[in-house]
C-alpha cells in the first residue's frame, strides 16, 4: 500500500504498541548537548540504569561555548561545568563526544548531517527542538525534552503518538535575491505558528527539488517555529551525492550501493496519501523579514506590516500598523545558526560583503556552525573578506542565537539575524529586538546600517545560477 | 514569585505507579496566544547542571517588564491549575519550562492548544494538558481572575472540568489519560520490559546492520 515516509520510517521503528496506545519507537540516531543532558544523565545514574545502545548516541558542545575564545577553562564558570558534566558523563558511559577542542565540534544540527551521521529513513532524536533540521536527508527527526533524554540513553525508545502529515509542495523557481529562509518564513506566516501543531511537514515539489541539502536544512530547520515538530524531504540523488564519501556514511562501494537502494524505497510513494496538502509558488516569494515577537509575524521587505493587530509585538518592536521594516536601523548583524551558520550561507553573505564596509555603528558577527564550516570557509578566504568588511570572524557554536554565552544583545539593540526565533528576550537580552532574515539579507542590513532590499545590492552582482531563473 | 516552591519533586522514574483521577486546586489565568518557552523560563536559567530553582525564575523577563504580570499577583499565590490560551509552550523544547511550573506547585495546565513538545513533556512530569474550546477557557479565565479563590476540579477520566458554575468537557491525549489512570504516565520502565524486541528492531535496521 502506497505510504509517505513518515510512515515507512515509523514503522521500520516500531517495537510495539504500548498499553497506552503510544507506540514504543526505536530512535536510529540519539544527539546530546551540554545543555538538556546533566539531568538525564543524572537521572539514569540515580536509579542505577546504564545507557542501552551507547554505539547510537553521539554528543558536542554547541550552546554554552564562547565564541571569542574557546580556550579551557572557560571564563564562565558554570559553562565550564556543564562541558566537563558531559565529558564525564560521555566517558562513563562510552559515549562519542565532539568536545570543544575537538576539529568536528560545532552545532549539533550542522555536525550530524556534515559527518554524515544523518541518513535517510533514519529516526532522530535529540533535547532541541531545532533536530528537525535534520529530515532535510529523509530523516525523521524531532525534538524532545530532558527525560525524553533519559528515556532514550535508558531504553533506545520513546513513547510516542504517531502525527498526520501536511504535504507542502513549492513550485516555480526562486527569485534573485530569495532564498530558502524567505521560502520558509513565506510557509510560516501562511499557515501560522500553531499551524503544524499535531503535523509533520513533508516538503516537496520542483523548488525543493531543485535545492541543495543546505537550503532543505534551513527550510526543515524553522518546521518548529510553523508549530510541526518534523519536516522532512524525500530523499533523492541530491541527498544521495551529499552523502557520498562522509565519515559516518556507509562505505564506498556495495555498503553505499545497498543504502541508497533502501534510501530510494523509503521516500514518500507517488499515491502516498496526506491528512492535509498545500501548494505555494515560489516565483511569488520575495526577501522576507519578521517584524514581531513570533517566527510568523513577518512580511515581504517591499510590504508594510499589515499586522493582524497585535499591539504587543507592536509596542515591543517599536513599529506601527502599517510601518515599513525597511529602514529599521539596526545595532547587531548576526549571521551563523543551525538554521543559516554552513559554508552555503556565509558564501552567500560574502557575495554581498565583497568590497563594502560594515556601517560604523553596526557590531556584525560571523558564526561559523561547525568547526568544519569554519575551516572551509577559511579555505575559501571566505573570512578575509568578512574580516575586511569589519566582521567579527568567531568561533563555532550557537553563539547570538539564544542568549546562553557571552554573545548577547544589550537594551533595547535591533539585531537582524539570521537565526530562528524572534521571541521576547531571545538574544539575551529582555527588551532586544529581533529581526529575522537570510544571511544575505542581514550581509546587506550590516553594511547599510539599516534592514534593506539585498536586491538593490545584487545589482551587478553575479546573480546566483538557478535553472530557471527569468533574467 | 508570588508561588511557594513545592516540596513534592517531580516524578522520576524510581517512583512507584501512583494513579491520579482527579485534581484539583485554585487557578491561575494567563492570557495570551503563542507563549514561547523562552518567556516562561529565559535560556539564562538553563545554564545549570540540574533542574532545581527553576521555580523562582518563571515569566522571569515577563514579570520584571510587567509589575502588574499575573505571576506578580499575590491573589493567585498557591495555584495549581494554570489556565492559558493557544500554542502554550511553543519553541523551544525546553523541560525547564514545564519543571519551573511542576516545582512551583502547578499539577494540571488546562488551554486552548499547546505546542506538541510541550504537551509531551508536561505529561513526563506528571502535570496533564487539557484542551478546551476558545470560549470555555475564556469564561474560565474570567471566572478565576474575578475569583482567584474558586477551585478548578478535573477529572482525568472524563476530562471533565467544573469550577464554580461552570463546568466544561476539555480533551487529553488518550495515552496521558490512560497512564494517569493506571499511575504508568512514566514510560521509562515499561520501555525496557521486552527489551529483547528492542534489540531485535535494531538487529533489523540496515542502517545499524551495516547494509
Amino acid at each position: 500500500m502506497a505510504a509517505t515516509l513518515f510512515h515507512k520510517v515509523w514503522d521500520a521503528h516500531a517495537v510495539r504498541v504500548l498499553p497506552s496506545g503510544q507506540t514504543q519507537l526505536f530512535v536510529g540516531l540519539h544527539l546530546v548537548h551540554e545543555v538538556t543532558s546533566p539531568q538525564a544523565f543524572d537521572m539514569l545514574r540515580q536509579h542505577g540504569r546504564k545507557v542501552a545502545f551507547p554505539d547510537r548516541t553521539f554528543a558536542t558542545v554547541d550552546h554554552i561555548v564562547p565564541t571569542s575564545s574557546q580556550k579551557r577553562p572557560f571564563l564562565d564558570l558554570m559553562a565550564e561545568q556543564m562541558t566537563s558534566a558531559l565529558e564525564r558523563n560521555c566517558r562513563d558511559a562510552g559515549i562519542h563526544l565532539w568536545a570543544p577542542d575537538n576539529d568536528n565540534q560545532g552545532i549539533v544540527h550542522v555536525i550530524g548531517p556534515e559527518l554524515g551521521l544523518t541518513q535517510p529513513g533514519m529516526t532522530i532524536a535529540c533535547g532541541d527542538s531545532h533536530t528537525s533540521t535534520h529530515g532535510a536527508l529523509g530523516a525523521i527527526a524531532f525534538g524532545i525534552g530532558t527525560s525524553q533524554v533519559r528515556d532514550v540513553l535508558a531504553s533506545q525508545c520513546l513513547a510516542l503518538d504517531p502525527l498526520k502529515v501536511r504535504r507542502i509542495d513549492v513550485h516555480g523557481a526562486l527569485r534573485r535575491g530569495v532564498f530558502a529562509k524567505d521560502v520558509i518564513l513565506t510557509i510560516i506566516r501562511r499557515l501560522g505558528v500553531h499551524g503544524g501543531v499535531g503535523f509533520a511537514y513533508e516538503y516537496g515539489g520542483d523548488t525543493l527539488d531543485a535545492m541543495t541539502i543546505d537550503e532543505r536544512m534551513t527550510i526543515c530547520n524553522m518546521s518548529i517555529e510553523g508549530g510541526a515538530r518534523i519536516g522532512y524531504v524525500n530523499p533523492d540523488e541530491t541527498t544521495f551525492e551529499f552523502l557520498r564519501g562522509r565519515p559516518f556514511a556507509p562505505a564506498a562501494g556495495d555498503a553505499f550501493e545497498h543504502a541508497v537502494a533502501w534510501w530510494r524505497q523509503m521516500a514518500s510513494d507517488r499515491d502516498a496519501r496526506y491528512d492535509d496538502r498545500v501548494t505555494f509558488d515560489a516565483s511569488t516569494i520575495e526577501p522576507t523579514v519578521t517584524w514581531g515577537i513570533n517566527p510568523g509575524q513577518s512580511v515581504a521587505i517591499s510590504e508594510p506590516i499589515d499586522a493582524e493587530p497585535d499591539d504587543e509585538a507592536l509596542a515591543f518592536m517599536g513599529f506601527k500598523p502599517g510601518s515599513r521594516v525597511q529602514g529599521t536601523r539596526i545595532d547587531v548583524a548576526f549571521i551563523g545558526s543551525c538554521t543559516n551558520g554552513r559554508l552555503s550561507d556565509l558564501e552567500e553573505a560574502a557575495r554581498i560583503v565583497q568590497g563594502h564596509h560594515v556601517a560604523p555603528h553596526v557590531k556584525a558577527l560571523i558564526v561559523p556552525g561547525s568547526r568544519a564550516v569554519s575551516r572551509a570557509a577559511e579555505a575559501r578566504g571566505l573570512h578575509e573578506v568578512f574580516i575586511a568588511a569589519g566582521f567579527e570572524w568567531r568561533g563555532a557554536g550557537c553563539s547570538m542565537c539564544l542568549g546562553m554565552n557571552p554573545d548577547k544583545l544589550e537594551g533595547r539593540q535591533v539585531s537582524a539575524s539570521s537565526s530562528n526565533r524572534n521571541f521576547k528576550g531571545r538574544q539575551g537580552s529582555p527588551t532586544g529586538r529581533t529581526l529575522l532574515m537570510s544571511p544575505a539579507m542581514v550581509a546587506a542590513a550590516a553594511i547599510a546600517g539599516e534592514v534593506v532590499d539585498v536586491r538593490e545590492l545584487l545589482v551587478g552582482a553575479d546573480p546566483r545560477v538557478r535553472p530557471g531563473v527569468p533574467a | 514569585m508570588s508561588h511557594e516552591p513545592s516540596t513534592h519533586e517531580p516524578s522520576s522514574m524510581s517512583h512507584q505507579p501512583l494513579a491520579i483521577s482527579h485534581l484539583s486546586g485554585r487557578g491561575l489565568p494567563l492570557r495570551g496566544h503563542d507563549v514561547d518557552t523562552d518567556r516562561i523560563m529565559p535560556a539564562r536559567f538553563l545554564v545549570a547542571v540540574s533542574f532545581e530553582g527553576l521555580e523562582h525564575h518563571l515569566f522571569e523577563d515577563d514579570r520584571k517588564a510587567d509589575p502588574g504580570h499575573v505571576f506578580n499577583d499575590p491573589r493567585f499565590t498557591g495555584a495549581s491549575i494554570l489556565v492559558v490560551n493557544t500554542n502554550f509552550g511553543c519553541g523551544s523544547s525546553r523541560e525547564h519550562a514545564p519543571q519551573g511550573l511542576f516545582r512551583a506547585g502547578f499539577r494540571a495546565i488546562v488551554g486552548e492548544s499547546f505546542s506538541d513538545i510541550f504537551q509531551g513533556n508536561a505529561a513526563m512530569l506528571g502535570m496533564p494538558c487539557f484542551v478546551a474550546s476558545h470560549d470555555d477557557v475564556d469564561r474560565l479565565q474570567a471566572l478565576v481572575a474575578k475569583t482567584p479563590d474558586v477551585v478548578i476540579a478535573a477529572d482525568v477520566a472524563a476530562a471533565v472540568i467544573t469550577a464554580g458554575s461552570l463546568r466544561m468537557t476539555a480533551t487529553l491525549p488518550s495515552a496521558v489519560r490512560d497512564g494517569f489512570l493506571s499511575g504508568q504516565w512514566n514510560p521509562t520502565a515499561m520501555l525496557l520490559v521486552r527489551f529483547d524486541e528492542v534489540r531485535a528492531v535494531a538487529a533489523r535496521l540496515p542502517y545499524i546492520t551495516g547494509f
